[in-house]
Formats: C-alpha cells, sequence, structure tokens
C-alpha cells in the first residue's frame, strides 16, 4: 500500500517532473498567464498522462522492444488528440486561448517520460497511480505559477478583477513581466528555489 | 515470434489501426458541436462589433441566435461590391476560399500584409423595419506583431463614424499587443471617423493618447508597449476600407443612399 502512496505522494514536491526534472517546462511557460487555462491544460495532461500510461503498461509485455517509443508516440498523439476535439466541442474560449499548446502536449515529456521509465516495467494499476501522481505534480506548479502570473499580471483571479488596475481607475499597475513568459520562468525558478531549501537532498552535488 | 519483424508489422499495424479508429470517431462524433462553438464565436463577434452584446455578457447560444436575426449576411463580390445571387452566404467559409488558388488572388502588395484576396468576402448589414440601412459590419484581417489579427469593423448609417471594432483570433502579446481585445481600448473607437471628407479611410491609431472625438475624430489612442500592433491595426483598417478593399461596396451604399 505505502509503495503506490508514494508512487502517488513523491512526484508531488519530492520528485516533482518540472521543479525537479525539469520537465514540460515549454508548456508551463505559456499556459500559465491565467488561471482557467492553467487548470484546463494540467486537466488535459493528467488525463493523456492517465491513459498513455494505462495503456503502454497493458501492452509492456506485447510492445516489441525496438519500435516501442514509436508505439508510445502513437498511443499518446491519440489521447492529445482525443483530448483536443473534446476540448473544442465543449470548452471552446479556452481551448482558443490554449491553442497550439494542447496538441504540443504529445512533445510533453513528462508523458513520454513515464511512459518509457516507469508504465514499460510496472503494471497497469501502478502506472495509473503513476500517471495521476505526476500529473498532480505538473498542476501543483502551473496552478501555483498561474496563480501568481495573473494575480500580479492582471491582478485578476480566474478573470475575476482581485486588484484595481490604474488603467480601470484603481490602484495597482499590472507588472508587464509576469504577463510575458520570462514571468513564469522566474517564478518558476523561485518554486524550485523554495522547494530545494524545503528538501536539500534535492541540491545536486557538483 | 516477438522481436521478428512480421511480429513487429503486426503489432505496428494494430496498433494504428486502434489509434485511427479512436481518433477519427472522436472527430466525427463531435464535428457538429465544434461547428457549432466556430459559428457562434463568429457570430457572437459580429454582434459585439455592431454593439449588440457586450463583452462580459455571458450569452447562451440561444441568445446569440436570436440576436443574429437582425443581421444580414449578404455576399459580395469584391472587385465590384455587388451582391452575389444565389449561393446561400451560410455555406461560406471566407477563410477556406482565401487559400484556394481558384477562388482568390494575391493581394497588390499593402502595408496591411495582407496576402490573398477572396474574390467574394461575406459582410453583415443591419436595417431598420423600414428596410433603411442602420449598420454594416465588415470582416477585417492583417498583420500584427506575431501573426494574423482577424476582426470586424461595424460603421454607422453615414458610412464614415465607426460603431465598434472587435477582433476574435490574433496571436499578439497577452498585457501588451494581445490588448486589442480589452473592451476599454474597444469601446474607445466608437464614434470615431474613420473617412475624412474625401472619403479616404485616414483612421490611425496614434502613440500616446487621442485628443476628443470632436478635436481629433480620425486617431483612436495607442496601445502602450505596442507599437507594431497598433500600426498594424492602422494598416489593416486603412487597407480594408480603402479601394482594394471594400471601396467599391461603400461606394455603392452612399449613392444608393445619397450620403456620398
Amino acid at each position: 500500500m505505502s509503495k503506490s502512496r508514494d508512487a502517488l505522494i513523491d512526484p508531488l514536491f519530492n520528485n516533482n517532473p518540472i521543479a525537479l526534472q525539469v520537465l514540460g517546462i515549454c508548456s508551463a511557460l505559456a499556459v500559465t498567464t491565467k488561471m482557467d487555462t492553467a487548470l484546463v491544460m494540467s486537466a488535459a495532461v493528467i488525463f493523456v498522462l492517465l491513459f498513455s500510461n494505462l495503456f503502454v503498461s497493458v501492452l509492456r509485455h506485447l510492445i516489441p522492444t525496438n519500435i516501442r517509443i514509436i508505439v508510445q508516440l502513437t498511443i499518446i498523439a491519440s489521447l492529445v488528440i482525443v483530448v483536443d476535439q473534446v476540448l473544442k466541442a465543449y470548452l471552446f474560449e479556452i481551448s482558443k486561448q490554449l491553442s497550439v499548446f494542447v496538441g504540443l502536449i504529445i512533445t510533453n515529456c513528462i508523458i513520454m517520460g513515464r511512459a518509457e521509465a516507469y508504465a514499460m516495467q510496472n503494471p497497469p494499476r501502478m502506472s495509473l497511480i503513476d500517471g495521476l501522481g505526476n500529473g498532480m505534480g505538473y498542476a501543483v506548479i502551473l496552478a501555483g505559477t498561474a496563480v501568481l502570473r495573473e494575480l500580479f499580471g492582471s491582478g485578476a483571479l480566474f478573470g475575476v478583477q482581485v486588484l484595481a488596475l490604474t488603467s480601470e481607475g484603481g490602484w495597482y499597475t499590472p507588472n508587464g513581466l509576469m504577463v510575458l513568459s520570462p514571468g513564469a520562468f522566474f517564478i518558476i525558478g523561485f518554486f524550485i528555489w523554495a522547494i530545494r531549501t524545503w528538501k536539500p537532498e534535492q541540491v545536486e552535488q557538483d | 515470434m516477438q522481436g521478428s519483424v512480421g511480429y513487429n508489422l503486426i503489432f505496428a499495424a494494430c496498433v494504428c489501426l486502434v489509434c485511427a479508429v479512436v481518433v477519427s470517431s472522436s472527430n466525427v462524433a463531435l464535428a457538429d458541436l465544434q461547428d457549432r462553438n466556430a459559428l457562434l464565436d463568429k457570430q457572437r463577434n459580429v454582434l459585439l462589433a455592431a454593439g449588440f452584446a457586450d463583452d462580459d455578457e455571458r450569452l447562451t447560444p440561444e441568445e446569440v441566435e436570436t440576436r443574429f436575426e437582425l443581421v444580414d449576411q449578404i455576399l459580395l463580390d469584391l472587385d465590384t461590391g455587388e451582391v452575389i445571387e444565389g449561393v446561400d452566404p451560410r455555406d461560406y467559409d471566407q477563410r477556406a476560399a482565401t487559400n484556394d488558388p481558384a477562388r482568390s488572388r494575391i493581394a497588390p502588395d499593402n502595408a496591411a500584409r495582407v496576402q490573398r484576396l477572396p474574390d467574394s468576402v461575406l459582410v453583415y448589414e443591419v436595417r431598420d423595419e423600414r428596410g433603411q440601412l442602420d449598420l454594416v459590419i465588415l470582416p477585417i484581417e492583417g498583420l500584427g506583431l506575431w501573426g494574423t489579427l482577424y476582426g470586424f469593423v461595424a460603421l454607422d448609417d453615414d458610412l464614415r463614424t465607426i460603431r465598434g471594432l472587435t477582433f476574435y483570433e490574433h496571436k499578439e502579446t497577452p498585457g501588451l499587443g494581445g490588448e486589442v481585445d480589452n473592451p476599454r481600448w474597444k469601446s474607445l473607437w466608437v464614434g470615431r471617423v474613420a473617412f475624412d471628407d474625401k472619403l479616404d479611410p485616414v483612421i490611425s491609431v496614434v502613440k500616446g493618447v487621442a485628443g476628443a472625438i470632436a478635436d481629433d475624430p480620425y486617431a483612436v489612442d495607442g496601445l502602450s508597449g505596442a507599437t507594431i500592433t497598433s500600426r498594424g491595426v492602422t494598416n489593416l483598417l486603412r487597407f480594408w476600407l480603402g479601394p482594394d478593399g471594400f471601396e467599391p461596396y461603400l461606394t455603392r451604399l452612399r449613392q444608393n443612399k445619397g450620403v456620398g
């Protein structure tokens, strides 16, 4: 039991895919200007990660070793297309804002990484848990980044104005850096710093 | 058995087959909903430009459709500005036509960096109960900083004054050029004058703040930190309101109304 708990909890802070392994950074920079896009993106990644881990794990004894990467990629790509279609049908506004980044989940290293490193060696149930854990680890960083970026970049949370902007007659001058991709770089950097201060064993020896 | 070329081929074929079935069935099952969303989004933006809907209004699909009944869709020949009869405008996909060499041509050199012009264009007219023109809504597009901006501009019945402007698709930087879809900035356009007395499109997005409408009718506040996007908006408006754009159509309307 504790093994499956570890698979679920570890990726949140101890072995976070973004903060420790520094994977999936591209989308973490692109979709975190607002909370709602960040959360929908996280949900999409969690879905793809769950099912790609599940299918790869179910097929792990059947997949020929020399074509395993392309088989994993075919499964992942199909799942991503399905997610993209569903978003376009049911969450049109948000899918417009996410634009290409839903499609780019295919290239998100977290998903390939978990399929290759975990699902190929572990049974389906554990792979599902691992997928959920890593997806949540991705979501935690995205949500944390998006809270700061939307609050300080647009003075809003979930699109609701929290800080009154000077352009609307209020007092808060939005921080332009926050709405640009480099803003996310700084925030994620601070997250990594904070996590490593809290858990010094993550600091690499040089 | 496993590891042989035959096994690999059969396995790969099976995976591809299953994935293809999943992908294509999701596409077929959801296509109607997606098309409806895209259409509603476009209609909502026509309504926004016309001032029949507000940005922060959350309209249900039914509300969009009801309000859109006020708007007539008209398919025009871009060169002559005459109405094309016998084609249902609702079936016309202007974006597809623009990319189809058989139904479009290369645009003359222009500052808005419009590459191709479709032979026919879709415009929207609103008429009052007596059939008098109330406003026209024209599709506009042109290059900003990162990509093409797509939007609508609505003109009052004098065919000079802007009733509204909206962009429904763009790739500009959020917070800078992306402010083209900020409701507050869009509201600055209402009442500005697009054409001077000689009916040349002179509207421009200026650097800094424009004066009051009475003193400075042809100018709109610039977007701070977004010089290139602002210039792009100026260029694309002047292009589409000019001789290569909707001038023939607007001239015909002016003659009909006797305001030219």
